[in-house]
């Protein structure tokens, strides 16, 4: 528990991390990026917040009043 | 004795020193890989100016809102609060379903099971089972893709990972320096990783099954409150004390975007991604939600309504509302009413 650790061996620990992290696999930002963005664009005509959903499908509309005639 | 306390000195000394170095080249490594100024907003069409406007409240708890979480029907939400009480709501309708009173206050966690029938809250489960044993706080807490597993994180520094039927502690992770106070799983197609965020102010991505720490960042300058993958999984957002919200991709391991604006100056408290991961919400402590275009870095909207701190927001599971609980005791929901010009 960090809470219980002392200043030494909480440096420890983040030492073996960062040991480990150095050595990971990483791509191209130029690659990822792209992907990220490519993703946003192939999704966003299903975001709903995005453009909006007709009154008659949205089921948090306000219900109308009624009207006795 | 006085040259054991000079040798015991020199150790943290040079274990900083090894840490700082590291931390130096971890940054190089970063570096090489960075060939491209973060244009991939540029070309992005600005999406249209849109209105948001809270469409229901939901009123009943005593206290502050502390989390919320949606169920997969999209339209029941439970929500826990510093009145003890866990309410289950049905949004269309406003109506509380069902009421548990804790028998602790700050009930800090609640999240849906994906089965739609059981919620986890704080230290225990709707029918009254405890399962999850922490040595401190419980700040957060996720069902795994079943009813059957549920994953925590504590003050104590530690997240951890439950068999629900058993009670037993299926996997710990160790690693964050200080309290952990949010965590997030990745989309299931994505495999078994969490990210987890905390006061020492680091956000770590974990290997759910042999609880090793994968990636860790630490780019923030105070608690990460909240972390949330994207959508793809391949990134996650974090919001945090230092009033900034961050965007991290996960395969090229760096900070990719801050969204942030020197006028807003109080901690984000609560981040989520809208369907397409285009837009990001964020709930501050500054009462206000602020939206923001993730490509762009931009925000598009700014959004008012709660009387007090934002604690907790979450997107619909079909995206098509988001939902927002405050100390002013009350929830929110909110979705796009008018859409204007392109």
């Amino acid at each position: 528990m960090a809470q219980d650790m002392t200043e030494k061996e909480l440096l420890k620990m983040e030492l073996d991390q960062l040991k480990k992290e150095v050595k990971n696999e990483r791509q191209m930002i130029s690659k990822t990026g792209k992907e990220i963005k490519e993703y946003i664009e192939s999704m966003v005509g299903e975001d709903p917040l995005l453009k909006g959903i007709p009154e008659d499908k949205n089921p948090f509309k306000e219900k109308g009043g009624c009207t006795i005639s | 004795m006085a040259t054991e306390g000079l040798q015991e000195n020199e150790t943290l000394a040079s274990l900083k020193n090894e840490a700082e170095s590291l931390k130096g080249k971890l940054e190089e490594e970063r570096a090489k890989l960075h060939d491209v100024e973060r244009e991939c907003g540029r070309r992005a069409r600005r999406p249209g100016r849109f209105v948001m406007k809270t469409r229901r409240t939901l009123k009943g708890h005593g206290n502050k809102v502390l989390c919320m979480d949606w169920c997969k029907d999209k339209r029941r939400i439970v929500s826990s609060s510093q009145d003890g009480k866990v309410i289950v709501w049905d949004s269309f309708t406003t109506n509380k379903e069902h009421a548990v009173t804790m028998p602790c206050t700050w009930v800090m966690a609640c999240a849906y099971a994906p089965s739609g029938c059981a919620i986890a809250c704080g230290e225990a489960f709707l029918v009254k089972k405890s399962v999850a044993m922490h040595t401190n706080y419980l700040s957060a807490c996720s069902f795994t893709n079943s009813d059957m597993q549920i994953l925590t994180a504590s003050g104590d520094g530690t997240c951890a990972l439950w068999d629900v039927e058993s009670g037993q502690l299926l996997q710990s992770f160790h690693g964050h320096g200080a309290d952990v106070l949010c965590l997030d799983l990745a989309p299931s197609e994505t495999g078994n990783t969490f990210v987890s965020g905390g006061c020492d102010k680091k956000a770590m991505v974990w290997d759910m099954r042999s609880g090793q720490c994968i990636q860790s960042f630490e780019t923030h300058d105070s608690d990460i409150n909240s972390v949330r993958y994207y959508p793809s999984g391949d990134a996650f957002a974090s919001g945090s004390d230092d009033a900034t919200c961050r965007l991290y991709d996960l395969r090229a391991d760096r900070e990719v975007a801050i969204y942030s604006k020197e006028s807003i100056i109080f901690g984000a408290s609560s981040v989520d991604f809208s369907l397409s991961g285009r837009l990001l919400f964020a709930g501050y402590n500054d009462y206000t939600i602020n939206v923001w275009d993730v490509l762009k870095g931009s925000r598009v909207s700014i959004l008012f309504g709660h009387e007090n701190r934002v604690s907790t927001l979450r997107v619909s599971p079909d995206g098509t509302a988001f939902c927002s609980g405050s100390w002013d005791h009350t929830l929110r929901e909110g979705w796009n009413r008018i859409l204007l010009e392109k």
